[in-house]
């Protein structure tokens, strides 16, 4: 996926001038996790370049750039650090368009790194969707597979709106199953993990069916699609997967479309419980699909905690969590 | 480990007690004001360094105060900037039209024509005597006391009216509260209530510019006290990091709404010298003389157009009137301090500069005061017709679901469609 990404972004450099990419390490070095190696040296350091660990700066920045007329891909290391430039985000990226009716806007993708499962303790881990998904505005995005990535990081670059872009750091090199004492497969081997050469792009907005299924609809994304899917297959439950891959803009037919077939819903995502994404999904469901219902619409999140280093993998939303979740709904 | 004493916490111990400081203001309702412990500079006296020259060579201008018009009414020294007669005139009556401006505005909020209004009384050679030295279409990131710009750049009052009334002819569609302006015909960002994130905004406009081999620069306008946030230091930063073509101004007028300079870090520095730290070429000068905003203006802008980098220019000034219209300095200020004020009034200085230089007289300038005051009654009506706030003539419902994003998502579409259901039942029509 990695791969993919580093991709996406030096075909978009390419295709158009417009497109620049900065944050802390993503020049000369590529970036801690390489999403942007080499593209320094392939495009220069007008259009690749090292920022201030400042990431209100960076966003700031970002924002003028924009209304300039280009289009920014700021890069911030891990989603936990995003806070500092929450407030450009917010008030600013979300709003230019708005508040200027049109005179200005914020064409910035700010890719991140999100979500647990490498160890990296409470400050390297979160999941902060829902405080982005929550603001008029911006557009959450969540690639799942190295092919989805690729297109809709092309698809985000393109948009003219600002476009948050997580990236599911667990599975950058394989499509992680939910076993993490169990070795994980690369992603070469993975049916998902063709990725064509050039350009192409994936629109925003749509989901993506995983498998179908008639026993109950699971809505997920990010890593929590291929734990899902290796549960599902394992208990040998009919179940019909969507990867939701843009969280704003919401493909809301997808969603509906499959819970009336199904009649039984299950939400899993990383992020903490409390107001997580899951908790818009399942009221969705509720009020769109009430009647299709046989079961109460169950979620499988993280725990209401921060990110604990050593006991991450009792945190993780993993196959037992899911497992009993889905028995449940089975059972109702 | 070294042994240390430890205290008790408890008062009578025999180590010195701390005391903890707050700053206060020197004058509150009441108090008689003295300026004299100012230090004010001799106009003329401060040496003009080459614009391209090192950063640090501005430093002690940066605990300095640029002054050009004397007590005599003439120009004196290096920073005259040696405007002809007519630029000069320009700049009185963009000054006086923004002055006529303010007043009319400020009483239409007190007549319920709109919720707010903020004055610039007193600040308005900060923002058009600066802007005046740019070039048109330099891109500015002002703050929300800069609607002197706008008029300086020729911004239609009706426009500026318009929105202040949030009416149906405000091009920003009664999105935005009065006095938040946008225009990018006038290279003028739309303003930001969140204080301060203009100015990492700015910076990034000026370092786009420059990767494009552009030849515009980027100027941003923030107050002394929002010197304080973040955002303003991550600007410092980026600017000095990327030698961005960017002015950073900041208008020190001594108080953030009832917060005097102090508590934005003023006491103990200059807002000039916090540029000085970062390598930025850094400026302090009157804010009250016209002449002399322009000149520092001009030098930075020079010096970003030659490519050697960002300048910060402290206008130090004096906030002559309230807040907004929501506050009331006669309660946490004395009252002397505007007539006490030691660096006049820019309006009458620069009057009184070109009455000096035989091209001006006090009949003109009443003719002027007349004309002006005419002219934005006139744009008032024009204003009107167009509704005042809250009395219906607004944008249609469904434009307040446009502009979140670049197409209507589903669920926006679905909330318009309720707001225009809902208006049926609460606003019946005939
Ligand atoms: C982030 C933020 N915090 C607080 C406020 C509320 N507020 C509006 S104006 C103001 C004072 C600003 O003072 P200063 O920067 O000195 O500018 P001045 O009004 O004196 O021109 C405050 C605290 C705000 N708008 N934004």
């Amino acid at each position: 996926m990695i791969e993919a990404i580093n991709d996406a972004l030096d075909i978009m450099l390419s295709h158009d001038p417009t497109v620049i990419i900065m944050g802390e390490d993503v020049g000369y070095f590529g970036g801690v996790f390489r999403a942007t190696a080499g593209l320094q040296e392939k495009h220069g350091k007008n259009r690749v370049f090292d920022t201030p660990i400042s990431e209100c700066g960076i966003i700031g920045a970002a924002v003028g750039m924009g209304a300039y007329g280009l289009r920014p891909v700021p890069e911030i290391q891990f989603a936990d650090y995003i806070y500092p430039g929450m407030d450009q985000l917010i008030s600013e990226a979300a709003r230019l368009r708005y508040r200027s009716a049109g005179e200005f806007i914020a064409p910035l993708t700010v890719r991140s790194p999100f979500g647990g499962g490498i160890f990296g303790g409470q400050t390297h881990s979160q999941s902060p969707e829902s405080l982005f998904t929550h603001v008029a505005g911006l557009k959450t995005v969540i690639p799942s597979t190295p092919y989805d990535a690729k297109g809709l990081l092309i698809a985000a670059i393109e948009d003219n709106d600002p476009v948050i872009f997580f990236e599911p750091k667990r599975i950058y090199n394989g499509p992680f199953n939910g076993y993490y004492d169990k070795p994980v497969e690369p992603w070469k081997n993975h049916k998902d993990s063709r990725v064509p050469e050039g350009y192409y792009s994936i629109p925003l907005g749509k989901a993506r069916t995983v498998r179908k299924g008639d026993a109950l609809t699971v809505l997920t994304y990010g890593t929590m699609v291929h734990v899902s899917e290796a549960v599902c297959r394992e208990k040998g439950v009919d179940a019909e997967i969507i990867d939701l891959r843009t969280l704003v803009p919401l493909d809301i037919e997808a969603i509906e479309a499959s819970v009336e077939k199904t009649g039984r819903c299950l939400i899993v995502h990383e992020a903490t419980r409390t107001s997580g994404f899951g908790a818009e999904l399942s009221a969705l469901v509720t009020e769109r699909c009430f009647y299709h219902l046989e079961a109460p619409v169950e979620r499988v999140t993280g725990f209401d905690t921060p990110y604990p280093h050593s006991l991450e993998w009792a945190y993780f939303p993993g196959p037992i969590r899911i497992g009993e979740a889905i028995d449940k709904i089975l059972e109702a | 480990m070294a042994t240390r004493p430890s205290g008790t916490g408890q008062a009578g111990h025999n180590r010195p007690a701390l005391s903890f400081h707050v700053p206060e203001p020197k004058y509150r309702p009441g108090d008689a004001v003295d300026f004299s412990d100012l230090k004010i500079s001799e106009p003329g006296a401060q040496p003009r360094p080459d614009e391209t020259c090192l950063a640090i060579e501005t430093a002690p201008l940066a605990n300095d105060l640029i002054r050009v018009l004397g007590d005599d009414n003439q120009a004196h020294g290096p920073w005259d900037p040696r405007l002809d007669p007519e630029t000069l005139r320009a700049m009185l009556r963009n000054m006086a039209l923004t002055r006529a401006f303010d007043e009319r505005m400020y009483r239409g909020q007190r007549q319920g024509k709109t919720s707010f209004y903020m004055k610039c009384t007193g600040e308005e050679a900060t923002s058009i005597a600066a802007s005046m030295a740019l070039a048109a279409d330099d891109m500015v990131f002002p703050s929300y006391r800069q609607q002197g710009i706008l008029i300086a750049r020729g911004y239609p009052l009706v426009e500026m009216i318009n929105q202040i009334y949030s009416n149906r002819g405000d091009k920003l569609k009664g999105r935005q509260l009065p006095i938040m302006y946008s225009s990018r015909a006038h290279s003028f960002f739309t303003i930001s209530g969140n204080l301060a994130t203009q100015t990492p905004q700015a910076v990034g406009w000026a370092m786009a510019s420059a990767m494009r081999g552009d030849s515009r620069i980027a100027a941003t306008w923030v107050g002394e006290g929002s010197t304080a946030e973040g955002d303003f230091h991550a600007a410092c930063l980026f600017a000095t990091v990327y030698n961005a073509p960017v002015i950073l101004n900041v208008v020190n007028n001594q108080w953030a709404i009832s917060s005097f300079s102090g508590f934005a870090g003023g006491e103990r520095a200059t807002f000039a010298a916090r540029g000085v730290g970062y390598g930025i070429a850094s400026l302090r000068v009157d804010g009250n003389d016209p002449l002399a905003c322009y000149a520092a203006e001009l030098w930075a802008a020079n010096r970003a157009r030659a490519n050697a980098g960002p300048t910060l220019i402290e206008h130090f000034s004096y906030r002559a009137e309230g807040h907004s219209t929501s506050d009331d300095p006669s309660q946490y200020r004395s009252a002397q301090e505007r007539a006490e004020w030691p660096l006049g009034d820019p309006i009458m200085r620069l009057k009184d500069h070109l009455i000096a230089l035989g091209e001006w007289d006090d009949e003109r300038q009443e003719k002027l005061d007349l004309e002006s005051a005419e002219q934005v009654k006139a744009a008032t009506k024009e204003a009107e017709k167009n509704g005042i706030l809250g009395h219906g003539l607004h944008h249609p419902f469904h434009t307040m679901f446009e502009d979140v994003f670049e197409e209507l998502p589903w669920h926006l579409e679905e909330q318009a469609a309720q707001a225009i259901r809902e208006r049926e039942i609460k606003w019946p029509q005939p």
